[in-house]
């Protein structure tokens, strides 16, 4: 359920990057300078740094990182490795 | 001259760290030590080495160049679509490259693919595919690196030396510190990208009397208004624009660099970090080419304005050579540096040239990747490195970088300057173009060899295709389009100012789509293989 959540914001996210609403509008001018359109994109990269972290925290593929250690540590060491 | 000591001083410290610094072991080193650092970095060094290969001269010279053009639409174009792609594909591709070169002890995504698809010389036409559009990035490199010491020097430095300079140095700490080396020079690099950007943005706002007042001046002027807004740009441009850092994991330096993290962990702050170093970065680059529209008083950038209102206004009267160099009068991606020309302090002013150099030279770790290809891909897979052993292989992929790197420099000097540029533009769409073989050798039991060579057979033919075609058809005016293919009254493919449109996308679009159904469809054709072999990537 989390995942199918997850991404469903992956999508919706990636979609509103399509942020037709500002597209001929320059007012209001956020901060006393800059455009909303631009306001915007800058708030839209934060909303991505959130959802990586939710990614992170929900939906991390933590057997990926099982599986290599497990099989590396059956494997010697290929030659040149620092001990 | 002296931001230009600064500059060569910085270049000391880079080759300092590169070659003597967090050296690990003073014997020989292996194959996976050279080329990957052990599979050991930490997870600082692999957030901050990562971005800095990412960030090429176009970011902080040609961001801030094409905003001046075409305003505050090259944020969303490239710097908020790369903040969700390029930590998207990181997460879902990354992680999976890292995991099973740790399993299986890949150096290159090519060992892998081969493995995967249970072939040789397809796995050599994906190598040879991959390196052909990486090429380009390398000589861009020497060539920004001989024009930037060219002018931070006011001419003493003349551009061959220049880049002769950036060439050395990158060859020699490359050579030298292999991965590692790269990796902390990236690190630095990044580090300084951002602490002085932050002061470059402060001063020259502190100069100018405030950013408000610039906005009003822009938003005042019908010429410059539209560069506030998106309303020169068709919203289908922009989104098929939102294809292209997808090319970003496809990148051989990229994905290869995926295998140098000690632990999968390491990814973890890289993909929420990520966005927020694209902001730090991008939005300032973004906003002052923007906002340098409303600076007439640095010389410079009058004289730009000038060239853009002459083209605007007598264009149709004006002969091509005229009108060509109007355009190179008109071009801002030296805005930046004219700003700080004029804004900054002298120190800061050198601090920063140091910081541009930083971004031109990120073509170590592609000079680096494109060795290690060479010596792993073609070297070690044809014989020499059963036949030599593994240190020899090592002392290979060092060959290998001086002739990069030599080579990059001598087709630099020979080479008319735009050519790169457009190889450069070819070249993400090539690699987007390129992702159904990632995805579908980390997620689709039932793809084949077959597939993959049908994809890259595609890739090739499109991106020679698109280039042929915008070399045979001269650009247009802007506002207007040349149609090349109309079928039912309806503009198919058309040549723009801009480049090439497919039914108002950009080629990406189609170029991903054509790969991923080809890929879909000459797979499910095709003998798969092995079910041992699925079973070393797949678990049920």
């Amino acid at each position: 359920m989390t995942r199918w959540v997850l991404a469903a914001a992956v999508a919706a996210l990636y979609l509103l990057h399509q942020d037709v609403w500002f597209w001929d509008r320059a007012r209001p001018f956020v901060f006393g300078f800059l455009p909303v359109g631009l306001f915007y994109h800058a708030v839209y990269s934060l909303a991505v740094a959130a959802l990586m972290w939710a990614l992170i925290r929900f939906a991390w593929p933590a057997h990926l990182e099982r599986e290599a250690e497990a099989e590396a540590a059956e494997t010697p060491a290929p030659p040149g490795r620092d001990s | 001259m002296i931001p230009a000591l600064v500059v060569f001083a910085y270049l000391g410290v880079v080759l300092y760290i590169g070659i003597f610094a967090f050296r690990r072991s003073s014997g020989p080193e292996g194959a996976e030590g050279y080329f990957l650092a052990n599979r050991s970095l930490g997870q600082y060094v692999f957030l901050l080495s990562l971005f800095g290969t990412n960030m090429t001269a176009f970011t902080i010279l040609g961001s801030a160049g094409h905003a001046f053009a075409n305003g505050i639409v090259t944020f969303g174009l490239m710097g908020s679509s790369s903040a969700i792609l390029i930590p998207l594909t990181l997460y879902l591709f990354g992680t999976r490259v890292w995991s099973l070169g740790k399993r299986h002890g890949f150096l290159t995504p090519v060992q892998m693919y081969r493995d995967r698809w249970e072939c040789g010389h397809i796995g050599t036409a994906i190598f040879a595919m991959q390196a052909t559009l990486l090429v380009p990035y390398i000589v861009i490199a020497v060539m920004g690196g001989g024009t930037t010491l060219n002018a931070v020097s006011d001419g003493v430095v003349p551009y061959w030396l220049g880049g002769l300079i950036v060439a050395l140095v990158v060859m020699s700490y490359v050579f030298f510190g292999g991965m590692r080396g790269t990796a902390w020079v990236n690190t630095f690099q990044t580090v300084l990208f951002l602490t002085f950007g932050a002061a470059a943005v402060i001063f020259i706002s502190v100069s100018i009397g405030g950013f408000p007042q610039a906005m009003e001046r822009l938003l005042a002027s019908p010429e410059t208004a539209p560069l506030l807004t998106r309303e020169r740009v068709p919203p289908k441009f922009f989104f098929s624009y939102m294809l292209i850092p997808l090319s970003t994991i496809m990148f051989p330096h990229i994905s290869i660099f995926c295998l140098t993290a000690r632990k999968m962990g390491q990814f973890k702050k890289t993909v929420i970090f990520y966005p927020l170093a694209i902001l730090a970065i991008w939005l300032p680059c973004t906003f002052l080419g923007v906002a340098a529209n409303a600076m007439r008083d640095v010389p410079g950038i009058e004289t730009k304005l000038e060239a853009r209102a002459t083209l605007a206004a007598e264009r149709d009267a004006l002969p091509a050579e005229e009108i060509a160099e109007l355009q190179r009068a008109a071009a801002g991606d030296d805005v930046i540096i004219l700003m700080l020309e004029h804004y900054a302090p002298l120190w800061l002013a050198g601090l920063l040239g140091a910081g541009i150099m930083a971004a031109v030279m990120a073509s170590d770790s592609q000079i680096l990747a494109l060795s290690t290809m060479f010596t792993e891909d073609v070297f070690a897979f044809y014989g020499g490195g059963s036949r030599f052993g593994p240190q020899v292989q090592v002392q290979t992929g060092r060959l290998f970088v001086v002739l990069i790197a030599l080579l990059a420099f001598v087709i630099a000097l020979r080479a008319p300057p735009g050519i790169f540029g457009i190889a450069v533009q070819y070249a993400f769409s090539g690699f987007t173009s390129l992702l159904p073989l990632l995805v579908s050798a980390l997620f689709w039991r039932g793809s084949t060899k077959w597939g993959a060579l049908a994809v890259v057979i595609w890739t090739a033919a499109t991106v020679t295709g698109v280039a042929v075609l915008q070399a045979v058809v001269p650009a247009p005016p802007p506002g207007t389009v040349v149609p090349i293919w109309t079928a039912g009254g309806v503009d198919i493919v058309t040549r723009t100012p801009g480049g090439t449109d497919v039914w108002g996308y950009m080629p990406v679009l189609p170029m991903l789509v054509g790969s991923t159904l080809l890929m879909i469809a000459v797979s499910w054709l095709t003998p798969k293989p092995r079910a041992a072999t699925l079973a070393r990537y797949f678990s049920t």
